[in-house]
């Protein structure tokens, strides 16, 4: 029984760490048909940010409040980073898929080399304050701190990009650009700010994933954005493109089966499982578990 | 005396899609008051015309809004100069509701005309709260007519409003253009002959990328002769606004 419940705590928290990269993806991909392949250079960029910051931005540390403003600094750089790649790569091969997929792919891969250049290849042991270190028991199991501090931080980014949806002008004009960005334009909205605004969103939230995962993982590795963005990608498509919702389930379950078969099966069993159920979605439900191919995104 | 300045100049306007020359040289004038309909076969370029004006579609030529050259403006800030658009296919968010949708439109600086939308359309205050896919296809065009209306705008364009719909329908959709052209001119892609000749002032006729007529409406539809040779269509409009439509063959 408590291995079960550790299981689904790392679970969840690995799950919790997949929908903070796959939310601000499936965003960009939905409002700005693009397929971001530089989503995880944010995520290195937060986590170095992070590690960086800690040890050497004044007022920040590696404990308390200064490994808080030591994120803070993370999460601002990788959105700082978001906003300049859409400003200077994205905007001007608009409506040019090859030739996006070509710069973002270039990204992907130079950012860990810049990183690597200047840092080296080697991982860094991550800052873990006090507060998320240990242990906290849950139904007789001890579960690592991390895995709540994870899960809380997904549920908070979820309800925040909700509420961003459901209840803002940008997000009104963000659902409506999902649908027909060419009639959200003849309404007289520039959408190219929403573009901006979105990108910038998702940067956060995958820099945030950066800060997180060097918790989770206790080290940052320049490679570390990348071998996550690939499972990102898997959510995205399991859970519809669209649906932020259905980006959650997808999130939570890709956690779960990767978990329970790397334990219950052989070490790496795990992956392919979710591959396998990445083809049993595509085979089955074109549109994703929600089954929308361009509806609503929200709940 | 010099001539009146119209409000909206298309000079040479052309199209090319996937290879295809679509528009070969569209040019025509709409003056500041009255319907100007925009007639002609399907696939003749009409809706592409409306496109290109709002630049929706790369063109090269010439643009002029209210004294304004708006060729190179993106299309969200030709709209913003006073523009409402209701497009061919309607362009309703099916995903958003009926509020949503409506709200989406709004433009500042100007109060939204709400009154005068559920005026016209009181359907659309009852279904505020009702997504707009689930609306009937006339439903459907209140909303994306109301939508066009919510703005104090300098010109509506509009295309083929009644496209599709119940006859029932058609007269109301017919009666909301007409309100709206009381108060501000329209520039009107139409296919109904018979809502052509209730509304429009002015008439262009469009042909295989290339405008073939201009003039008064009325006088183009009361000649039997013209209207089959300019429009395929076999007898003129009768008062009976569900009936004769331009020959799509």
């Amino acid at each position: 029984m408590s291995t079960v419940v550790l299981l689904i705590v790392t679970g969840l928290g690995l799950g919790a760490l997949y929908f903070l990269i796959a939310s601000g993806l499936s965003l960009i991909f939905g409002l700005m048909d693009v397929l971001n392949f530089a989503h995880g250079a944010f995520l290195a960029i937060g986590a170095y940010g992070t590690w960086w910051a800690a040890e050497n931005l004044p007022g920040a540390g590696p404990a308390g409040v200064g490994f808080l403003l030591a994120m803070v600094f993370g999460v601002a750089a990788g959105t700082l980073a978001a906003v300049l790649v859409e400003l200077c790569v994205i905007r001007p091969l608009y409506g040019r898929h090859r030739e996006q997929i070509l710069a973002t792919v270039g990204l992907s891969l130079a950012v860990p080399a810049l990183i690597q250049a200047i840092w080296g290849a080697d991982p860094h042991t991550f800052p873990k304050p006090e507060l998320v270190s240990g242990t906290l028991p849950l139904l007789g199991v001890n579960v690592p701190k991390d895995r709540y501090l994870l899960i809380l931080a997904a549920i908070v980014v979820f309800v925040a990009l909700w509420l961003f949806n459901s209840r803002t002008r940008y997000g009104l004009i963000v659902r409506a650009g999902v649908q027909d960005r060419a009639m959200v334009t003849a309404l007289g909205i520039d959408v190219r700010k929403s573009f901006t605004l979105v990108f910038a969103i998702g940067g956060a939230a995958a820099a945030l994933a950066g800060s997180l995962g060097g918790l989770y993982f206790g080290v940052v590795t320049p490679t570390q954005g990348m071998s996550l963005l690939i499972f990102a990608f898997i959510v995205v498509v399991i859970g519809g493109t669209t649906s932020l919702t259905g980006c959650a389930i997808a999130s939570v379950t890709v956690g779960l089966i990767q978990q329970f078969a790397n334990y219950y099966t052989v070490a790496g069993l795990g992956d392919i499982a979710v591959v396998a159920v990445l083809a049993a979605v595509l085979l089955t439900r074109q549109g994703g578990l929600t089954g929308k191919k361009s509806a609503e995104r929200v709940a | 005396m010099s001539a009146p300045v119209p409000l909206l100049e298309a000079d040479d306007l052309h199209v090319w899609i996937e290879g295809s020359h679509i528009l070969q040289g569209v040019s025509f004038a709409v003056p500041d008051h009255g319907v100007t309909s925009v007639l002609g076969r399907n696939g003749v370029g009409k809706t592409t015309t409306v496109k290109a004006l709002l630049g929706l579609v790369p063109r090269t030529g010439r643009v002029v809004f209210d004294g304004d050259d708006i060729t190179e403006r993106p299309t969200h800030a030709i709209v913003t100069k006073g523009i409402g658009y209701v497009p061919e296919e309607r362009g309703i968010f099916a995903a958003l509701t009926v509020a949503e949708n409506l709200r989406l439109a709004e433009r500042r600086p100007g109060e939204p005309r709400y009154g005068l939308v559920h005026d016209l359309f009181p359907e659309l205050s009852k279904r505020a709260n009702q997504p707009a896919g689930t609306l009937s296809g006339g439903q459907q065009q209140m909303l994306a007519i109301g939508r066009a209306l919510l703005n104090d705008n300098r010109l509506l364009i509009v295309d083929e409003p009644t496209k599709g719909l119940a006859p029932r329908i058609v007269r109301e959709v017919a009666d909301a253009v007409a309100t709206a052209a009381e108060s501000v001119p329209v520039l009107l892609v139409e296919q109904n002959l018979s809502l052509v000749r209730r509304v429009a002032d002015q008439a262009v006729v469009i042909d295989a990328g290339h405008v073939i007529h201009t003039g008064s409406a009325s006088e183009l539809l009361d000649d039997a002769d013209r209207v089959r040779s300019l429009l395929g269509v076999a007898r003129t409009a009768t008062d009976e606004p569900t009936e004769s439509r331009v020959d799509t063959t």
